[in-house]
């Protein structure tokens, strides 16, 4: 078995359109929820959302790539490009032929899909672009990065809804550990922002019309965000021999399955999930001072995962710190797990730990640490990020400082 | 139509239960409809009556819409029908 570390990071999110300008955020505790803009808004009863203001596409790309790349899938690859800089790694012989990239998303091109429906169905149009599909397709993310960066080793696209980055990142983390290819492009892209894809969410139920505040008593629901988040995972010994930084090492991850109901969490899958990425990483519970909550600021998932954590750490719950970084960037659902890794990455390499903000009032069924409304300095070692899918699907990622 | 007789049928369905097994003073956990249940009577709600429900399954006690028997469903969409009307 080899050892992985992330040695590249990137992203895109309601936060900042850089990893710096995201983790500054996460550092002063800003919201980047706010009113919705597009096409339709005033017929939706949520308003609001964690969007990728001021962006232009036209200042990216060029008019054929933008026939090609959905939202999601330029989100991706602004964000595979900081990741890909920062490792300083280039593609190309043997390494281009074993390095891959696996992604996550939960809806792909969804305002494509959107835009296009309107033309067929609301304006009754015959004919849509000859890209329809290549630009919607759940992998076209993926296989962009890889025609970009001439990846040419495994690569695919791992849908689990709210888990699909950790899934993601889970199986790049295991081609690199098994020897596989020495360096695997992860993380995940969700841009669901769309008059089709917040109708879709609003009819759960779910949704906060005002904020998300995870753990709080007064939490009213979730808010839906977008963006991506990438990094390069590579085997240790490769990354060592060419002097790259190393901002964290994987340790481990565990999945889990419910196999109970469609919507509601299970404290059994939460807990056996974070048992079991410690477990993968060979790590003791106590060793771990900050975990990044699933954390959606829903009634049901915040009290299943308060108490699954509980139940994983016993008495180390009530001394570890846990926040919701969703309370500044919304649900990136597919993308989630990515975007929050860097608060993972944050507390190891910076020890700033960053906040559940919007939180008012204490719930005695989240009675722990969730790090209300300030970051926080605090040396950190081991950092989980949980995901805890619809379907019942759930990942854990452990980190650990290098 | 009257909009209680509507109810009783729509929350039947739900439960796959006959009209006359649903009382008034039935909860819906009597009843055995469960969240996702509960989502989809408010929807069958609002499209048979063409009505908003402020329902929030995060609270669903400080959503301003009673749910906890059928009888006080009745009485929360009777109000927004006149409301809505």
């Amino acid at each position: 078995m080899r050892r992985v570390v992330i040695t590249g990071a990137g992203t895109i999110n309601a936060l900042g359109k850089s990893v710096s300008q995201t983790m500054e955020a996460m550092r002063e505790g800003r919201c980047g929820i706010g009113a919705l803009e597009f096409r339709d808004v005033e017929r939706l009863s949520i308003r609001i959302g964690g969007q990728v203001k001021d962006y232009d596409a036209e200042t990216h790309f060029n008019r054929q790539q933008i026939s090609l790349y959905d939202r999601f899938t330029q989100f991706t690859l602004l964000a595979a490009k900081e990741a890909i800089e920062q490792s300083g790694l280039t593609f190309a012989g043997e390494l281009a032929a074993k390095a891959g990239v696996v992604l996550g998303t939960a809806g792909g091109g969804v305002s494509t899909w959107d835009d296009n429906y309107r033309a067929v169905y609301e304006d009754g149009k015959n004919r849509v672009h000859p890209f329809v599909v290549p630009k919607l397709m759940n992998n076209a993310a993926a296989s962009h990065v890889s025609m970009a960066y001439n990846l040419k080793g495994p690569s695919f696209t791992v849908s689990t809804a709210c888990a699909s980055s950790n899934h993601a990142m889970a199986q790049a983390f295991q081609m690199v550990r098994t020897g596989m290819s020495p360096v695997m492009i992860t993380g995940g892209s969700e841009s669901m922002l769309c008059f089709g894809g917040v109708k879709a969410w609003e009819g759960l139920r779910v949704m906060s019309r005002d904020a998300c505040r995870p753990f709080s008593a007064n939490r009213n629901g979730m808010v839906q965000g977008e963006g991506a988040g990438l990094f390069v995972f590579e085997d240790f010994e490769h990354a060592r021999a060419r002097g790259a930084d190393i901002l964290a090492e994987v340790a481990g991850f565990a999945m889990t399955s419910d196999a109970s109901d469609i919507v509601m969490p299970s404290i059994q899958g939460a807990a056996r999930a974070i048992k079991g990425a410690l477990n993968d990483a060979g790590l003791n519970g106590e060793e771990v001072g900050y975990v990044n909550a699933h954390g959606t600021g829903t009634a049901a998932n915040d009290r299943t995962e308060c108490a699954a954590v509980a139940d994983a750490f016993g008495a180390h719950a009530d001394k570890l710190m846990i926040s919701s970084t969703k309370s500044m960037h919304g649900h990136l659902i597919g993308a989630t797990g990515a975007v929050e890794l860097l608060a993972c990455i944050m507390a190891l390499r910076d020890g700033i730990v960053a906040p559940t903000i919007g939180y008012q009032e204490p719930d005695p069924d989240c009675a722990l640490d969730v790090v209300p409304n300030e970051a926080r300095e605090a040396k950190v070692d081991v950092a989980l990020s949980n995901a805890f899918a619809f379907g019942g699907l759930n990942a854990v990622i452990a980190l650990k400082k290098v | 139509m009257n909009v209680k007789d509507r109810i009783v049928e729509i929350i039947a369905e739900q439960a796959v239960l006959e009209v006359s097994d649903v009382a008034m003073d039935n909860t819906l956990d009597d009843l055995g409809i469960d969240s996702l249940g509960l989502v989809e009577s408010i929807f069958a709600i609002e499209e048979a009556f063409d009505i908003q429900v402020p329902f929030n399954a995060n609270d669903p006690t400080d959503s301003g819409f009673d749910i906890s028997s059928v009888a006080s469903i009745v009485a929360a969409v009777e109000d927004l029908v006149k409301a809505q009307s």
